[in-house]
């Protein structure tokens, strides 16, 4: 198959020898498992069980609130310990609420959705439903709720199902394991999610440093006409759901546009293995694959872990640490989330837990910029980093605002390349929460702006209905009074 | 766990880069043809290296001071003496120390330090400082010798050379040659053609090793092309520039002197005389006062051959390079604005791309 060029990108040292021929283990299910209401974008799911009830495993906790959100299943069997405030898998530390779960030891499973026998002769409204009340999100890390991007092919004509097997973050290896071991289900659950999106053809991109994932999917793949298996070019970013379209299409997505409006929807190949199981089996998304691994780690790993699970305890389930790490990253090293301690659980988007040692993260404190370039000529999304973060640094966001720092997809790579260490990726996350920030609160002054002008025209009209009405009853007396 | 940093937004492995690393790559390029015209000039030549080199790096460490900034840092990212090493390879050989010491200080504390240090500096420091000595001691500055290797007879000896860089100097009507930039300018002005004229400048080959009356550091065109490749190799700089630069010379120097051979020099010989190889692999291609985008490289590159070959064809400075590179500079930002890459996703007018219709 013809590939196209994606412009700059970089190749990082991959690190991803350590795991990637260690076959997916399965951890015991832990004592405790802690389930955050927010593992997705978009709204909180809100619960269902309370401190105290009895649950089943796949039974759900809480559900989706509104159009964008997903609900949570219970992974195990057991007693609702709690529904409290706990540390969330984020940078900030801060506590978010959560479901308790103390296992009873059981695993017994509770009454689950019927299998879908024939799902290529169902409707694709019953998969998209069944893939929304199983819980599934976009496991590559980006934590989308999968029934929303399902929904693409109501609105647009959609022409291929983009499955990403790129994984071009270093060090993980979860998504080659999946592919490597689990080909078969994957490819199921890619052929239907393209009937439930009605696109005729099926592209999975797979960077060709896997040739044994490769060639697995291709295995599982060659009894269907409308599938193609593809070798892309080891080129960070080229897991970008952008990036990759472009570099199988062609196609280059307009700004502020999504790549289904060029016919393209992607699903990583961990979220088509979810997709098999809810449609399958009736399951919905309890555990998922999670590579440990980091040079203070003392043993790497692929791991299917219970979603709630302690990184601690997976830590310890992969023998420790072997030194005090520099960083702990849930994640990939380029664009994961730096974790405030190992006392977070796995949620739906923990794709790596990675205890990085000072050697490998290489930092060093910021320099003065010496203008080299580099960040220009890597920049995939074609950005000038050089320009954009010296207004940044003076809180000139809209200065970074023309520049395109909106179209920063936070990549990493700039920052990785620069030789003075300058962090710009962090600028830009900083620009652009600001700008979001900044938009967020002109769009709420407009709307107090409108209600408030509604409801000074609805007192207007009271007050002149008011005066009409008295000025009425005047006229109404007086002429009673003229009138004897 | 308080060794585990949150601090700063991903990435977290970092590629195995500094500007430390980035300079003393650029300084071991240099080394070849330094340690080359080192012994073709001798004793004077290496005493003026030292003096100009140490001069900056003083000056460094006393603009850091004053402007309270940190010392280590600056002073061994090696930034400087790059500075210093390139204003050396500038000089005339033979030079006296003063020449360096005012050179290094308009390179160190006016071009850099007043702009704001490392990154900050508009114009290449080493070439504001040759310039600035250029247009104030002429003399000096065009003051030049044929080749003298060490060791060899009749070049000098240390105390002799003490007394060239640090005492009387040379005596200019026994010792002085011309350039061979310098020598066709001159005998153009006595109305000698160029194609006369040509054919008593060094050989081509002379020319290519460095056997040639010229400034310390450029007259080897060949080890200055190799530390150029070594550096494209190394990645530290593109092609762009130099072959921008040394392409818009070729071109005018063939297709002028085609026109006009009384006139106009060639193409090999505006490519190979002067500082044509040392300006395009490491003077152009300074990172600060370079544009960051390739098409501004390209666009800044031509600039540069331009000003080059216009300043040494009707100019009455027979080199031009330094010039046409400190007028590139001052043009950066303005190419830089207009040579920004198209954004993914948008057109160059920076809308949101048409959706293409459906394949």
């Amino acid at each position: 198959m013809k590939l196209f060029p994606v412009r700059g990108g970089i190749h990082p040292e991959y690190r991803k020898d350590r795991t990637s021929e260690c076959a997916v283990v399965a951890m015991p299910m832990p004592r405790i498992l802690y389930l955050p209401l927010q593992q997705h974008i978009g709204a909180p799911a809100e619960p269902v069980v309370q401190e105290g009830d009895l649950v089943k495993k796949g039974q759900l906790l809480a559900r989706g609130q509104g159009v964008v959100s997903a609900p949570t299943h219970a992974p195990t069997s057991g007693r609702i310990g709690a529904i409290d405030r706990v540390t969330a898998p984020h940078p900030s530390g801060l506590p978010q609420l959560t479901i308790v779960l103390e296992a009873d030891g059981r695993d017994e499973w509770g009454e689950l959705a019927a299998p879908i026998a024939d799902p290529f002769a169902a409707e694709p409204a019953d998969i998209k439903a069944r893939v929304a009340a199983s819980g599934i999100v976009g496991l590559g890390g980006a934590t989308f709720p999968s029934a929303v991007k399902l929904n693409l092919g109501t609105q647009h004509k959609l022409q291929i199902l983009l499955l990403n097997g790129a994984e071009c973050e270093p060090y993980l290896t979860c998504d080659d394991r999946v592919m490597r071991e689990y080909a078969g289900e994957v490819i199921d659950g890619a052929r239907i999610m393209a009937h439930a999106l009605g696109t005729p053809r099926i592209v999975v991109g797979i960077e060709s440093n896997k040739p044994q994932a490769l060639e697995a999917m291709t295995k599982a793949a060659s009894a269907f006409g409308n599938i193609a298996v593809v070798g892309v070019p080891v080129q960070y970013p080229m897991g970008s759901e952008r990036h990759l379209c472009q570099a199988i299409t062609g196609l280059e997505t307009p700004a502020r546009k999504l790549t289904a409006d060029l016919g393209v929807v992607v699903h990583n190949v961990a979220t088509a293995r979810a997709v098999h199981h809810a449609v399958r089996f009736g399951r919905p998304l309890i555990s998922r694959v999670v590579t440990v691994t980091g040079g203070a780690m003392a043993d790497g790993r692929n791991v299917e872990v219970a979603i709630g699970t302690m990184v601690s305890e997976l830590v310890a389930f992969c023998g420790g640490l072997r030194e005090a790490p520099r960083r702990i990253v849930s994640g990939g090293p380029m664009m994961g989330a730096p974790l405030p301690s190992l006392e977070v659980p796995v949620v739906k988007g923990t794709s790596g837990v990675l205890a990085l040692t000072a050697a490998e993260t290489n930092d060093a404190p910021a320099g003065p910029c010496i203008r080299c370039g580099s960040c220009v000529t890597i920049c995939p999304c074609g950005l000038s980093p050089v320009e954009m973060a010296p207004f940044i640094r003076k809180d000139n966001f809209e200065a970074a605002a023309g520049l395109g720092v909106m179209d920063c997809v936070s990549c990493g790579s700039c920052s990785y390349v620069c030789p003075s260490h300058i962090p710009l990726v962090h600028y830009f996350n900083y620009a652009k929460g600001s700008l979001n920030a900044a938009d967020r609160d002109r769009r709420q002054q407009e709307r107090i702006k409108t209600l408030a002008e509604a409801h000074n025209l609805r007192l207007e009209k009271a007050a002149e209905a008011k005066r009409q009405a008295a000025a009425a009853k005047k006229a109404q007396t007086e002429s009673q009074a003229t009138t004897p | 766990m308080s060794s585990v940093y949150t601090d700063k937004s991903g990435p977290y492995i970092h590629a195995p880069v500094s500007v430390q690393k980035t300079m003393t790559t650029v300084l071991l390029a240099l080394a070849p043809a330094t340690l080359f015209d080192a012994w073709m000039f001798g004793w004077p030549a290496i005493f003026l290296f030292a003096i100009t080199v140490a001069t900056c790096v003083g000056l460094e460490a006393l603009c850091l001071a004053i402007a309270g900034k940190p010392m280590r840092p600056s002073l061994v990212d090696g930034s400087v003496v790059l500075t210093g090493w390139l204003l050396a390879m500038s000089l005339p050989p033979w030079a006296p120390w003063w020449v360096a010491v005012i050179a290094s200080i308009f390179a160190v504390c006016l071009a850099k330090h007043l702009f704001g240090g490392l990154g900050q500096n508009v114009f290449n420091p080493a070439m504001v400082g040759r310039v600035a000595v250029l247009v104030s001691f002429p003399v000096q500055m065009t003051a030049w010798v044929a080749p003298h290797p060490l060791f060899a007879p009749g070049s000098p000896g240390i105390v002799e050379a003490l007394f060239i860089t640090f005492g009387h100097g040379f005596n200019l009507d026994t010792m002085s040659a011309a350039s061979a930039l310098g020598f066709i300018k001159t005998e153009l002005s006595r109305h000698v053609p160029v194609s006369q004229s040509i054919g008593q400048i060094p050989t081509l080959m002379d020319m290519l090793v460095g056997r040639r009356p010229g400034s310390f550091g450029e007259t080897s065109a060949l080890l200055i092309l190799g530390g150029g490749l070594f550096l494209l190799a190394k990645r530290i700089i593109s092609w762009h520039i130099p072959v921008a630069m040394m392409g818009t010379l070729f071109v005018l120097g063939t297709g002028f002197s085609h026109l006009d051979p009384d006139r106009f020099t060639d193409g090999i010989f505006q490519m190979t005389s002067g500082a044509t190889f040392i300006g395009a692999f490491f003077i152009a291609t300074d990172y600060v006062t370079s544009p960051t985008s390739k098409r501004g490289q390209l666009v800044y590159g031509f600039g540069c051959g331009l000003l080059t070959w216009v300043i040494r064809t009707f100019a009455g400075y027979p080199e031009g390079v330094a010039f046409a590179v400190l007028l590139m500079n001052a043009l950066t930002p303005i190419v830089d604005q207009y040579t920004r890459p198209r954004a993914f996703g948008r057109t160059r007018k920076g809308e949101p791309l048409p959706i293409r219709g459906d394949k």
